[in-house]
């Protein structure tokens, strides 16, 4: 499995209700329906995504996460899960707080725009960063709302939603001393737990 | 004419009796009924690999193949239903029936009251969708079918397949609800109310007793058809295929206009009109109107669908008005409330309603790629 989906599956409780926002080809649910008992579906847009995941018998439901969450209840998933999409999402500040009335917990992963590489790329090119985490040009990126690991426990601390656990990690889903000492200036790929704090 | 190579080939009808008592929604009773059906491909020994085609509004137990070389046209879902096909008859036993109170074959309107002796007309009882799997599960007793590997409808179609869900969890292990909705909408029964006055109000209707006097209320049948037609299809549609292109007159000189679309519809109803029973279609669009599965459930649709342990396949269109991917959305919400296995694809396509009867590619490919999931599932040992 895709390293970064394993590192999310290890954090998901056996037998949860799981949401997959943006579940691609169905890895991840696919797994954890069948190693952790998940009650699990998955929201997916991409038509060749959605065979796949018909392919591999899971949840798969139409749906364009720009459009909201409206559909589902109040507290009916323990966790949702949205891997590498927040930054491509009309409003992604409205969408966690969709995805923490729907789902008790949130578990939440994107790239670092503030990763030291982008920040000399930036300042020394005077263009917008690619790299290895971030490939795309600015004209045909998905990626509309890009952060940094520090903008985005902003926008948690304002919303006072709780960070019950973070992972940093280099390209290759490894986390490193250099990425422990200072995250936001050497990791690449975040994830979050978040719950709803007080 | 030479039979396609990928056609389940000719096929001859089958009639099959039930002499117990048939106990309706209405609280009438049918001492005894017939229904017609065709089946293709073979049931394997384990009698796993069995598939009911439960059909629409105007459907019937023809749905693939032909009845003779000499025949013009093949069944109804000729396109989805053959060797290597969606529904594929290398793999899959298919049975398509003709519904109680059809006009195809099985016992309906048209068909001799034994009471009277004289045909049932306007006194045969009111079905509901209900009734229908009802009389398909003990058609399904007599077939030796203990468990459906699936229940495919489309529209109407699809109703029965939720329908079947949900009186019979354990006797489907996957349903799939094509262009469905989980009741019908106020704007929906209008057009249905529609169709019907305008069957009531034929001269030739005679209360419904049209067969005793010898006639038919073909405009009635034609008008219903017409106005049911231009809601299968969408606006979009109708432009790409007919546009504004005339078939007869001059509109500079302002004489015997007549539009395609004109043409079109004058044609679809009146051949409607030849092969469809009055009274049968006012039976159907009623058991459309009443179709409403939550309603027994206190109107909660989500405790409806708790009933069920069948996996769901929930396909609509993006440009069917008449059950728009928002009405499939309700009954998916529900189906994931109720934690049920369910997959939902919505289809970009311009045809409307009609497209569940069309070879449309991606639709084709979802529902080929759900049904080999399937046919795995009952090929292997159980």
């Amino acid at each position: 499995m895709r390293q970064d989906l394993q590192i999310i599956a290890d954090l998901v409780r056996p037998g949860a209700r799981v949401l997959d926002l943006g579940c691609g080809d169905g890895e991840l649910l696919h797994y954890l329906q069948l190693h952790k008992q998940v009650n699990g579906y998955g929201l997916e847009i991409d038509p060749s995504m959605i065979t796949r995941c018909i392919q591999r018998g899971v949840n798969v439901i139409e749906q364009d996460l720009d459009q909201g969450l409206g559909n589902f209840a109040d507290n009916s998933f323990d966790l949702v899960v949205m891997a590498e999409t927040l930054q491509a999402v009309r409003q992604p500040d409205a969408l966690l707080d969709e995805m923490l009335r729907v789902g008790e917990q949130c578990i939440v992963t994107f790239p670092n725009f503030g990763h030291w590489r982008c920040r000399t790329y930036l300042a020394t090119r005077g263009a917008m960063p690619i790299a290895k985490h971030l490939p795309h040009r600015w004209y045909d990126t998905p990626n509309i709302h890009l952060c940094t690991f520090a903008d985005f426990e902003r926008l948690c601390r304002a919303k006072e939603l709780e960070i019950i656990e973070r992972f940093v990690s280099d390209t290759s889903y490894r986390p490193g001393p250099l990425i422990n000492l200072l995250p936001n200036l050497f990791g690449t790929i975040a994830y979050y737990r978040l719950g709803r704090g007080q | 004419m030479s039979i396609p190579e990928d056609s389940v080939g000719i096929v001859t009808p089958q009639r099959t009796r039930f002499d117990d008592p048939l106990v309706l929604q209405c609280g009438a009773v049918l001492p005894s009924h017939e229904l017609v059906y065709e089946t293709y491909g073979e049931l394997n020994e384990a009698r796993t690999n069995a598939v009911l085609i439960c059909h629409a509004l105007s459907g019937h137990h023809h749905a693939a193949g032909y009845h003779s070389v000499e025949d013009r046209k093949p069944g109804w879902w000729e396109t989805c239903i053959g060797p290597g096909k969606p529904i594929d008859t290398n793999r899959f036993y298919v049975v398509s029936l003709n519904n109680l109170g059809g006009c195809h074959g099985s016992t309906g309107p048209r068909s001799i009251d034994p009471n009277t002796g004289r045909p049932f007309g306007p006194t045969f009882p009111r079905v509901t969708v209900t009734d229908w799997v009802a009389s398909q599960a003990r058609f399904s007793d007599q077939l030796g079918i203990e468990v459906w590997a699936a229940i495919i409808g489309g529209s109407l179609g699809g109703m029965q397949a939720l329908q079947w869900a949900i009186d019979f969890p354990d006797r489907l292990r996957h349903a799939v609800l094509i262009a469905c909705a989980p009741k019908l909408s106020a704007q929906n029964i209008a057009f249905n109310e529609i169709a019907r006055q305008a069957i009531v109000s034929d001269r030739e209707f005679h209360d419904g007793n049209y067969l005793d006097e010898g006639v038919n209320p073909d405009r009635g049948l034609m008008l219903a058809r017409m106005v049911g037609h231009v809601t299968y299809q969408s606006d979009d549609g109708m432009r790409d295929k007919f546009g504004r292109e005339l078939k007869s007159g001059d509109i500079a000189l302002g004489r015997d206009v007549e539009f395609q679309v004109e043409s079109y519809l004058h044609h679809q109803g009146r051949s409607f009109s030849q092969s469809f029973d009055a009274n049968t279609y006012l039976l159907m669009t009623r058991a459309l109107d009443y179709f409403d599965p939550a309603r027994k459930f206190g109107d909660d649709l989500v405790a409806a669908l708790s009933e069920t342990r069948c996996n769901f396949l929930v396909t609509s269109f993006t440009s069917d008005w008449r059950f728009p991917p928002a009405r499939s959305q309700e009954i998916v919400n529900a189906l994931v409330a109720a934690r049920r296995n369910v997959i939902s694809t919505i289809i970009d396509c311009p045809h409307g309603h009609d497209a569940f009867l069309l070879p449309v590619q991606r639709y084709f490919d979802v529902l080929t790629t759900y049904l080999q999931r399937v046919a795995s599932e009952v090929d292997a040992p159980r």
